[in-house]
């Protein structure tokens, strides 16, 4: 079972995420068992400054499904929400989705990588 | 900002719960997934609930909690933290695009209002390496830059931003600019190499050329080719150099040519032009002040 907290990010507005890869983690996630956090897309409410953001940020560890690290991070800040130290960025653009699913979910966040 | 364009980046946040903790049953899992999926297509936030691991406090936003309730027993714990309004609803009965309309329906109901579509392509600035120098201040013709009281830059109106227009991150001296959107990097986030930071800085001199240098550069030539240009009207002489300014913007820049093709009007472009190079000038002048008074005091 996952310590941290989960955040998902499913790009909804721009397919520079992998279509598969995305699915594949959300699919892996909604059939774990354990609670998670999933926006529609993380630009978009940094944009908003959507309150939600804070919450999310704040209370311990987050791993954050999304994309570049150094994206993520500055999204959240202007919307004047800080990501803890605590807080791990898992980049979809990049990964495959089992690395994904491994490191959000430990083992039992393992996929086959033949089809990520 | 106006009325019209500060709607857009309203739109009232709705948390969507999908229930399957204490008192509600587990769903079927091609159900979660494609109500999971669905809902995130639709622009929802969704919470899933479980019986393991942690979620995030509840915060003021209006939830509805969607489930399959058992025997009724309505998951009160979950939302207890919350001050906003809250909505319950069985999802037995219904596939998953009449539970977006539901969702839509209740979002409408707390904000008074249809939500507006708008992709959210702006500007992000890291400012681990941001100097505040003001470059993307005077060279954005759009207004999205301006700078807070205390003078630093900020991305302010982001829906003035033009959609998939990179140019600012192209002739940013630090390459502190991001558009999380864009194809390739370092624009899109990806770590900065230092072959970057060169490539980069070599815009800036095509950015002069479209931020109102262009008045300047058609003096130069004029003076060069007076005769061939004497017959000519002003006019038509600075719509020629645009454009090929234009084309060299989007040869080696990415601005899309439809961004090029809703520029103003050259006047425009040269007050736009006028007025942010007085912004980024004031906003220097302020931040040298500020060093200065730094390093006096520190002294």
């Amino acid at each position: 079972m996952a310590e941290s907290r989960i955040l998902y990010c499913h790009c909804a507005y721009a397919k520079v995420v992998p279509e598969e890869t995305k699915e594949q983690v959300l699919e892996r996630l909604a059939d774990s068992g354990v609670a998670f956090e999933a926006v529609a897309d993380l630009c978009e409410m940094s944009a908003r400054k959507d309150p939600a953001l804070k919450r999310l940020a704040e209370g311990g560890a987050l791993k954050v499904a999304a994309c570049y690290p150094r994206a993520v991070r500055w999204l959240f800040q202007s919307a004047d929400a800080n990501l803890n130290g605590n807080s791990e960025i898992l980049n979809m653009r990049d990964s495959k989705a089992g690395e994904v699913c491994r490191a959000l979910l430990g083992e039992e966040g393992k996929v086959e990588e033949s089809v990520a | 900002m106006s009325e019209e364009e500060s709607s857009v980046l309203e739109k009232p946040s709705v948390r969507v719960v999908l229930y399957e903790g204490v008192g509600g049953r587990a769903l079927e899992s091609g159900r979660r997934r494609e109500l999971l999926s669905t809902l995130l297509k639709a622009g929802y936030p969704v919470s899933r609930v479980s019986t393991g691991g942690e979620l995030a406090p509840a915060d003021d936003s209006p939830l509805i909690v969607l489930g399959d309730f058992a025997d009724e027993q309505l998951p009160s714990a979950e939302v207890a933290g919350t001050k906003g309004r809250v909505a319950f609803h069985d999802v037995n009965g219904d596939d998953a695009s009449t539970l977006v309309e539901r969702v839509e329906n209740f979002r409408e109901e707390v904000s008074g209002r249809e939500a507006k579509e708008w992709l959210p392509w702006f500007p992000v600035i890291d400012y681990d390496r941001c100097t505040h120098c003001m470059q993307c201040l005077s060279f954005c013709l759009f207004g999205v830059y301006g700078v807070d009281e205390e003078q630093q830059i900020q991305a302010q109106n982001l829906d003035k931003c033009k959609t998939n227009c990179p140019a600012c991150s192209r002739v940013c001296p630090e390459v502190a600019i991001m558009f999380p959107k864009y194809h390739s990097g370092p624009a899109n986030g990806d770590e900065v190499k230092d072959e970057d930071v060169h490539r980069e800085a070599m815009k800036i001199d095509i950015s002069a050329l479209l931020g109102g240098d262009i008045y300047s550069k058609l003096r130069e030539r004029r003076e060069v080719a007076k005769e061939r240009f004497s017959r000519e009207r002003d006019e038509k002489k600075a719509l020629s150099e645009r454009k090929r300014c234009l084309s060299k913007l989007t040869k080696e820049m990415d601005v899309p040519p439809e961004v090029l093709a809703s520029l103003p009007s050259p006047d425009e472009i040269k007050r736009r032009a006028e007025e942010a190079a007085r912004k980024a000038s004031e906003a220097s002048m302020a931040k040298r002040r500020r060093d200065f008074e730094g390093d006096y005091s520190e002294n």
